[in-house]
């Protein structure tokens, strides 16, 4: 057996994705997300395009103004002179507005992309399994949707007008080089190579580093919002000292990537500087020999040596925009690998209707069902079972049994591993997820309320009930008083001033949240475990009424529960081992006659 | 579900003094042990820049010099010089950035690293304040603002200025009239920069915060997807999700537009004071006042000096934003943080538990509120256990929480052995005092480490009798026994298996008093009936509060109090309170005192 050092020095940064990611998924995605926007991609580009023709004339207005301007003054004709000063002022004026518009639009189109991405990974992120979400992590997902997502904000914030206003200018600069002269504009164009090459250099190298740096971040906000979201068993358990070094540990694998990723940029940034340099040096020489042959004008190599200095100036640029592309493309790879899991529970391509309701809930049947986990670990050996419309099932047996697993396969929150379940005679997989979720609710016992009012927790269940409703809902399951006694009311904010909420009471929530939504199948599954006795037989009184004209599941370990069913089931190493109704197995031998004379014990 | 717009960052109200470098100033601190570092980034990209404005006065030479004389001797040395000059200038720009790559993302940990640090030791009731994504968000995107605002705009507001400063310097020796007009937009530039400042600062502020608000509308939908996918309701979610993503949309619109005008008037601006300055330079020329090689000198550097005033627009934008990064960064910092023990603890005298006087609310609680806790006096002995029972919401939970110091009282003492708990430091306190929470939480690590979490040094044979004292013996199967990884990370287990194994690390270190909070809610009758025989042997040799909703858990007790009302409202053994105390009655049979007055 390893000792608990050697565990805990296992490598945690792992990110543990089995998803696959397709080669170029970061780029599909990518031009996915453009798609829609393309008019606007253009219209963006056609600005920056004139607005670069606009300032990038400047120098070339010089050149005129020295080898035309000058001389056409001294011989006291200031019309040249005048026309290229208006057409600088015009470039001027005309590159300022296209720069506020471009601004503008592209704010507005990398909004909406950003607006679309988060939306579809926190669409997808819903849509997945549960079977996903336990193995994938909250803290990865959420990792996904924001610093991922602020990978590629980065980059359409700047990187896109870098790139765009890099090319175009590059290509400018290139054409009136070769205009001006075409001997030292090939000279200067063939600087393209060495730069080219710069550029896949650094790419092939800081693609691996960002990589590295998407995970090491994500191992960084898993740390960090468990210890937030378990904060009390962390101080009382005084975990501080050993979770820091936990996070050390990852906190600093972050930060070595981080600078890695910035020595590549460094070491990108000096080399072709320094070919820029030695580049534009070789030009003046060459310039400076043409002049004096008198084969080229003295105002055209002035203008030449402007030019071509610009020409280098977006290395930086070009750097930056590598830099942020290479950082989105990781992410983006990234949040195309959780896109591109597809959900366990596929919605239905042809999808069959439930027949109408009979108001006395719905039959449901398991016929051949298997269930058995990824890793091949059989929890459920196949069996038959058929729940008739109205009753009430209880389902118990030790912990591990395999109660939870068959209430969520009937809830689908998994699907069967062989067999079919089906609901009035229509299998559960033939459903549209609205359909299956009017027909069968599942209360768990874990009672997480999210942020609002109690009101609206409770309207969870079914959205746009009326308060009315709301507070019948709580009111026939006992929670109408201790609701209407917290400051505001219903409209008490859980998260806020006052609002705690005891787990006793949130599974009352829970509870009328269930009862709201008004299922015909409705599953339990240990959902009265934090309740009081008084509580707990409230509900009980309640569900008797709430029961009836419903077909419902009840897994509970209070054999108490089990009194108000029809029929009751024993579970035991995934297989029904007893079933038959209450009175019959109480007063039988089996293992429920144990339990329940057990419980009886336990009682007063 | 939440459509009114109200910040969900319980920051406190901007102080009215804030200003943008008031707030970088702060974070001086940590820029201290890199500050050679960065003073070299600095100087190396200041000698680099330099370079850009010595370049054309070469060329200038080249040109009236070797060129125009056709003297080609002369020619080679100033190429030379041109050489030398562009190699230093690439040398010295990739040393700038090798100087700070490694020191940056060393300060962006360490803030990171104290800002967790920081949240791990801040009381409970500043977490139950502050919503988990606001804080992430500062722990993430904050800081890498922070970071990259240390990497460039701030070299660059240094660099840019002198060279800005250089440059116009230059200008005006080349010649003072060309130079008047190219400083022709710098007043106005100043005055907009100035307006553009505040607001764009509170817009930036905004879009931060309804980032983090973002994140916690994501955390929570993750966090409770069952129930989501329970009801079918992914689609509510997604609508507030994106009502709260659109919202971010519309304040980052606001950013472009405000950060559109700033380019416009800072792009626009000079080319005009630029086309002046080439006209009246042509006219000089022409009339013999000025080469031609200083013309080509003056705009070509007017034309280097393009960068440094454009990129204002840009450091601007982002300096604001890291200032507003800085302000959420230390507002979490800033926070007091609980004055630990006062260490002048006196002897343990062997007490046991005593509350006297306790009361409590929770600091947020509404003012017209009743106080939660109102005056307990509750002793529990020395080996006693102690089962606290009382209605469903009477503050059970709440008082067990008081020992461990999780929030403190709001008025009395509490003592262990005699010793106020608020003179003994938390971690010494929480060593003695092992709590299980009713919401079991494990962490993403080994079976192992989650239970002797409760008592690191503790041998095999303890973590081995805490298992079997829950009955925990399911770990065995589990793949890698003890060694299995559980948790967010790891194996997902059951509430039942959570919660026993949240009991074998509140046992494991045989504590001295022992805090269960409805230790055995998840648990079927069989284990649970297993798990209370083993228990009432380690409850023979401790000092123990249970919160307990059911007969059979009280029985684990000596004697019994019931919580009423936030009193405590008796005390006794079991058969005395079913005797005496009807509200006991009530909640351990369910029936109501009245119904058992009609039954009679």
């Amino acid at each position: 057996m390893t000792t608990a050092t050697a565990v805990l020095e296992e490598p945690t940064t792992a990110d543990g994705e089995d998803i696959p990611v397709p080669p170029g998924a970061a780029r599909v995605l990518l031009r996915s997300l453009l798609g829609p926007h393309r008019r606007r991609v253009i219209v963006a580009m056609l600005m920056i395009l004139v607005q670069q023709a606009a300032l990038q004339s400047g120098p070339l207005l010089v050149a005129v103004a020295i080898d035309r301007g000058i001389p056409a003054l001294r011989h006291h004709d200031s019309g040249p002179l005048i026309a290229v000063t208006a057409g600088y002022l015009g470039c001027a004026a005309l590159s300022t507005l296209l720069q506020r518009s471009f601004i503008r639009v592209t704010g507005l189109l990398n909004q909406d992309i950003l607006l679309e991405l988060r939306t579809r990974i926190f669409r997808h992120a819903q849509l997945l399994g549960l079977d996903f979400h336990e193995r994938y992590t909250s803290g990865r997902i959420i990792s996904r949707a924001t610093s991922d997502v602020d990978a590629l904000r980065e980059l359409l914030n700047e990187g896109l007008q870098e790139l765009l206003s890099v090319v175009l200018s590059v290509f400018y600069i290139a054409v009136i080089l070769l205009v001006m002269d075409w001997r030292l504009g090939l000279i200067s164009l063939a600087s393209f190579l060495p730069m080219y090459l710069l550029v896949r250099m650094f790419r092939r190298r800081s693609g691996r580093v960002y990589r590295r740096g998407r995970t090491a971040v994500a191992s960084v906000i898993v740390r960090f919002t468990e210890t937030m979201n378990g904060i009390r068993p962390v101080q009382a358990f005084r975990r501080e000292a050993a979770n820091t070094a936990a996070f050390d540990e990852v906190n600093r694998q972050y930060a070595v990537s981080n600078a890695d990723g910035l020595l590549e940029m460094a070491r990108y940034v000096a080399f072709s500087r320094a070919a820029a340099n030695v580049w534009i040096t070789g030009v003046v020489l060459v310039g400076a020999y043409l002049v004096t042959d008198g084969s080229l004008e003295l105002g055209i190599l002035t203008g030449f040596v402007l030019y071509l200095r610009r020409l280098y100036d977006p290395i930086d640029q070009l750097a930056m925009f590598l830099n942020s592309y290479q950082s989105a493309h990781a992410a983006l790879e990234k949040i195309a690998g959780l896109l591109a899991h597809q959900p366990s529970i596929a919605e239905p391509t042809t999808p069959v209707a439930l027949p109408a309701a009979t108001g006395k809930g719905r039959e449901v049947v398991f016929d051949d069902v298997r269930f058995a986990y990824r890793t091949g670990k059989e929890v459920l050996p196949p069996f038959d079972l058929v729940l008739a419309s109205g009753r009430t099932t209880a389902v118990v047996g030790a912990t591990g049994a395999g109660k939870s697993t068959l209430a969520k396969l009937l809830a689908r929150f998994y699907d069967p591993t062989s067999g079919r379940i089906t609901l009035d005679g229509v299998d559960l997989r033939d459903l549209t997820g609205a359909e299956l979720r009017r027909g069968v609710v599942m209360v768990t016992q874990e009672s997480f309320l999210f942020s609002g009012t109690v009101a609206e927790n409770i309207a969870i269940g079914r959205p746009g009930a009326s308060r009315a409703e709301v507070e019948e809902a709580a009111r026939a399951i006992g929670a109408y008083e201790f609701i209407a006694a917290l400051p505001d009311g219903f409209d008490t904010d859980v998260r806020k001033r006052g609002g705690r909420i005891s787990a006793g009471q949130r599974q009352l929530v829970a509870f009328a949240r269930a009862l709201l939504a008004d299922p015909a199948v409705l599953i339990l599954d240990e959902a009265t475990s934090s309740l009081d006795i008084p509580g707990e037989q409230a509900v009980q009184r309640a569900m008797q009424t709430v029961l009836s004209g419903r077909t419902a599941v009840i897994i509970a370990h209070r054999l108490s529960t089990v009194e108000i069913a029809d029929r009751v089931l024993v579970m035991e190493s995934g297989r029904i081992v007893e079933d038959g109704t209450p009175a019959d197995l109480i007063t039988g031998t089996g293992r429920f006659a144990t339990l329940h004379t057990a419980w009886r014990e336990s009682l007063v | 579900m939440d459509e009114n717009q109200n910040p969900r960052s319980p920051a406190p109200a901007v102080a009215p003094t804030r200003s943008t470098v008031r707030s970088l100033l702060r974070l001086r601190t940590y820029a201290r042990p890199i500050r050679w570092y960065l003073t070299g980034s600095v100087a190396s990209a200041m000698v680099a820049s330099s370079t850009v404005l010595v370049v054309p006065l070469v060329l200038g030479r080249i040109v009236d010099g070797p060129i125009a004389h056709h003297d080609l001797g002369a020619l080679w040395p100033l190429v030379a010089l041109l050489l030398v000059l562009g190699l230093a200038e690439a040398g010295l720009f990739g040393l700038r950035r090798v100087l700070v790559a490694r020191p940056l993302s060393r300060v962006e940990a360490t803030m990171r690293g104290d800002l967790y640090g920081k949240l791990q030791r801040l009381p409970v009731s500043f977490h139950d304040r502050w919503p988990s994504g606001q804080l992430l968000s500062r722990a993430t995107s904050d800081m890498y603002t922070l970071r990259l605002f240390l990497a460039f705009p701030l070299v660059f507001l240094v660099v840019n200025s002198l060279m800005f400063l250089a440059g116009t310097a230059l200008m005006f020796a080349l010649d003072w009239r060309l130079g008047l007009i190219a400083m022709g937009p710098a007043v106005p530039l100043i005055v907009l920069c100035h307006y553009f400042e505040s607001r764009y600062s509170s817009a930036a502020r905004t879009a931060q915060d309804q980032n983090g608000d973002l994140a916690t509308v994501l955390e929570e939908s993750v966090l409770g997807i069952r129930i989501l996918k329970s009801f079918g309701r992914q689609r509510t979610m997604a609508q507030r999700f994106g009502a709260q993503a659109e919202r971010l949309r519309g304040t980052e619109l606001h950013k472009a537009r405000m950060l559109a005008n700033l380019w416009a008037v800072i792009v626009g601006l000079p080319e005009v004071a630029l086309g002046c300055s080439l006209a009246v330079g042509a006219v000089l020329v022409a009339h013999d006042e000025m080469t031609a090689g200083t013309l080509v000198a003056f705009l070509s550097t007017a034309l280097a000096l393009r960068w440094p005033v454009e990129s204002m627009g840009w450091l601007l934008a982002y300096s604001n934003e890291a200032g507003t990064a800085a302000d959420r960064f230390f507002e979490v910092m800033d926070t007091p943080e609980e004055e630990d023990g006062h260490g002048t603890a006196a002897e343990p005298n062997g007490d046991g538990i005593r509350f006297t006087g306790v009361r409590f609310r929770y600091p947020d609680a509404p003012a017209d509120s009743p106080d939660l806790l109102q005056g307990i006096d509750l002793h529990i002995r020395r080996g006693e256990t102690m089962a606290l029972v009382g209605a469903t919401g009477s503050g059970k939970t709440t008082l067990t929480a008081l020992i461990p110091r999780l929030y403190d009282a709001t008025e009395g003492t509490i003592t262990v052995d005699g010793r106020d708990i608020r003179t003994l430091s938390r971690a010494r306190l929480r060593e003695v005092v092992a709590v299980a929470f009713e919401e079991p939480t494990l962490f993403s690590a080994t079976v192992r480490e989650n239970v002797l979490m409760g008592a690191p040094d503790a041998p095999q044979a303890a973590l081995d009798r805490a298992l079997s004292t829950a009955q925990a013996g399911f770990v065995q199967q589990l793949p890698h026994g003890v060694d299995t990884e559980v948790g967010e990370q790891g194996l997902s287990l059951s509430g039942g298996q959570r919660q026993r194994l949240a009991l074998a690390r509140a046992v494991v270190g045989d504590p001295e008093f022992l805090v269960l909070d409805d230790p055995l809610s998840a648990l079927d009758v069989h284990t649970e009936a297993l798990v209370e025989q083993a228990l009432r042997e380690v409850l023979g040799t401790t000092t123990a509060l249970v919160v307990a909703h059911r007969p059979s858990t009280v029985m684990l007790a000596d004697r019994v109090a019931v919580l009423d009302e936030g009193r405590i409202l008796a005390v006794g053994t079991h058969h005395d309170l079913l005797e005496s105390c009807p509200a006991y009655r009530e909640l351990m049979s369910g029936h109501s005192a009245l119904e058992e007055s009609v039954a009679r």
